[in-house]
């Protein structure tokens, strides 16, 4: 009994040996693992005759032992269990890969924040929702359906040392571009500090317009010429630069005297025009105006549908809506 | 200037704000996306490698539609566009020509310039269609293996390799699933050729924890004839190998395990008086201890300390 215990025994144990020789590898120069790239490489040299002769069991004996090898290495690393899964902990890579960008360096504050640092200004977060006395509601503090819109507003005082015949309106409009554009060169100088390079233009003058042509190049010279306090006056000229005093279009005024008909003819066509029973209206031209002008498109189209003809409505309100769905 | 264009751009919108930020530098980098383009006369062999490894390399990867009209090798300027405009930082560009049969040319960026590119010819080519054997899933992280003694003691292979190993080993991670590990691409190396095998791992048991691992060829198969070479100048390379000091593993002092996994800490005391000890007053001393904080303290000795 004890002797076929012993055998048995032996016969377990040498199976056992059989199948943990089975996950090991012999190899003269040990395989160098990177389990963090799960990659094996195998420096052994590679039998050429094998190579030539069965190319592609050989490449497969080398692959299965390449692999085996790795796989000891990871059924070494520290476990894990997460919902029916085992999970190996990786460890970083080894083999050193190069970034696909730089390193991001780390950004100089601005201008503001530096001041705010100083007076030990804080930033508060406001809450997104403000409390609406004319509706009675909640709305946004910033952006569609705002609270306190004064954008809307379709009455403006004319305050009292201001020109009676200024239009408020456009007054609003042309301080609120103000402000941006105000806001725009602040960033552009941010940057300019931050990147440690020259403010780069804005509009005719900015950085990054490569293909300028010799007209541009020349608006964007007299453009930036201007762009002192005291309008240019002052400026030096360049060598070979011609100092023309004004620039721009030519107003032409006709002469006091004119020969001929000319002037009856003029007046007569102003009335003829007048007269007419059809509105001249150009209603492309009509249309973009008030595009520009930055009024709302329900204002555009009562105003443009009580201009148009009964005969031309049809047309007009294709046309119509054709241009304000292109221009959005 | 590239740098300051990107300050410049301002966001026209908040999607736009958010490609903008996931493409910026960062600390710890997106995993790389790759292109493949083919360029202006390709054979079928080409077209059907890039569409193969296209799909290898999904969902980092792009297949580009049109074809592009490039010289890798003698102008990088419309590669190193589409890189910037796609945000990959590979690429395997396939063309064909009577002096260049069956060419590829992988390469890698680095901050939108060219880093390395090799140029392949392929002598043969077998697709996962002509291999008739069952496949892994799709973006499955492969293994890889370098068989061969050039890889190590040639130089120029040695940067082949890493190029390689850059291309194909996917996103990087800090899990597996050992039941995930189900691809493997060999490479190896011999007399101016690489051979490309992918094979699929079978896992059997073997007497110990660790599997016997048997592998089945699986296709796509590629034998690769290397033509060109063009290598990053040395401090090129240095510079974009540098890793950001946050980036590198925080080592953490003080803490260790034992064999039986259990968290252990020390503490580092000054020396204290035994007889003079502050025991009033101590709240420590005066709270009741809960049942698993009881546990806890079982093994160790409670530490006084002084309150301040």
């Amino acid at each position: 009994m004890v002797v076929r215990a012993e055998a048995l025994l032996q016969k377990i144990q040498k199976e056992q040996e059989e199948k943990l020789l089975s996950i090991q590898v012999p190899k003269t120069i040990d395989v160098a693992i990177d389990a963090g790239n799960l990659l094996a490489c195998d420096s052994n040299p590679i039998d050429t005759k094998q190579l030539r002769s069965d190319k592609e069991n050989y490449l497969k004996n080398l692959a299965r032992e390449g692999t085996q090898l790795l796989f000891n290495e990871i059924w070494k690393l520290p476990i894990e269990r997460v919902q029916d899964a085992v999970i190996a902990k990786v460890p970083s890579p080894t083999t050193v890969i190069p970034r696909e960008k730089p390193i991001p360096k780390a950004k100089p504050p601005t201008k503001w924040e530096e001041y705010a640092k100083l007076k030990g200004i804080r930033k508060l977060k406001k809450g997104r929702m403000v409390w609406d006395d004319e509706s009675k509601s909640w709305k946004p503090r910033w952006g569609y359906n705002r609270a306190n819109d004064d954008t809307k507003e379709w009455v403006l005082e004319v305050p009292a040392n201001a020109d009676p015949n200024e239009d408020q309106f456009e007054k609003k409009l042309k301080e609120k571009k103000e402000r941006v554009a105000k806001n725009e060169l602040q960033r552009l100088r941010n940057v300019a500090r931050r990147t440690g390079k020259k403010v780069p233009g804005v509009g005719r003058t900015a950085v990054g317009q490569e293909k300028q042509s010799k007209l541009e190049l020349e608006a964007a010279f007299h453009v930036s010429k201007q762009a002192t306090a005291s309008l240019g006056r002052f400026q030096e000229t360049l060598k070979g630069e011609k100092n023309v005093k004004k620039r721009g279009q030519k107003r032409k005024f006709e002469a006091v005297t004119q020969k001929g008909n000319t002037e009856k003819e003029k007046q007569l066509s102003i009335l003829n025009q007048m007269y007419k029973k059809s509105p001249q209206l150009n209603l492309t031209k009509a249309v973009n105006k008030e595009i520009q002008d930055g009024h709302s498109v329900k204002f555009v189209i009562f105003n443009v549908c009580s201009k148009a003809g009964v005969q031309r409505r049809a047309k007009s309100m294709f046309n119509l809506f054709v241009t304000i769905f292109l221009s959005g | 200037i590239g740098a300051m264009e990107n300050e410049i751009v301002k966001p026209r919108s908040q999607r736009h704000r958010r490609v903008l930020k996931a493409r910026a530098p960062k600390i710890h980098e997106n995993d790389k996306k790759t292109m493949f383009v083919r360029g202006g006369n390709t054979s079928d062999v080409v077209t059907n490698v890039l569409k193969e490894m296209y799909m290898l390399k999904k969902p980092d990867a792009l297949l580009l539609r049109k074809r592009n009209i490039a010289r890798p090798f003698e102008d990088q300027t419309t590669l190193e566009f589409l890189s910037k405009m796609n945000d990959c930082s590979l690429f395997m560009f396939g063309s064909h020509s009577k002096k260049r049969p069956n060419n590829l040319v992988l390469g890698r960026f680095f901050d939108n310039q060219t880093l390395d590119m090799i140029e392949v010819g392929v002598d043969v080519f077998q697709s996962l269609r002509d291999v008739k054997t069952s496949k892994c899933p799709l973006a499955t992280k492969p293994c890889l293996v370098f068989s061969g003694s050039l890889f190590e003691s040639d130089d120029e292979l040695r940067k082949v390799k890493n190029i390689l190993i850059d291309f194909f080993r996917g996103p990087v991670v800090e899990n597996i699933r050992l039941s995930g590990l189900e691809h493997v691409m060999q490479f190896t190396a011999e007399d101016g050729k690489i051979f490309l095998r992918s094979y699929r791992v079978l896992l059997k048991k073997s007497g110990s924890r660790t599997p016997r691992v048997e592998i089945e060829n699986m296709g796509p198969n590629l034998d690769l004839t290397i033509r060109r070479t063009h290598f990053a100048s040395d401090d090129l390379f240095k510079k974009a190998c540098k890793q950001p000091r946050a980036a590198k593993p925080r080592k953490v002092k003080n803490i260790s395990s034992d064999v039986f996994g259990a968290k252990k800490g020390r503490i580092h005391m000054t020396s204290q008086d035994l007889k003079n000890l502050q025991l009033r007053k101590v709240k420590a001393l005066k709270r009741k201890p809960d049942a698993s904080k009881c546990n806890k303290n079982k093994g160790k000795k409670t530490k006084e300390k002084k309150q301040k």
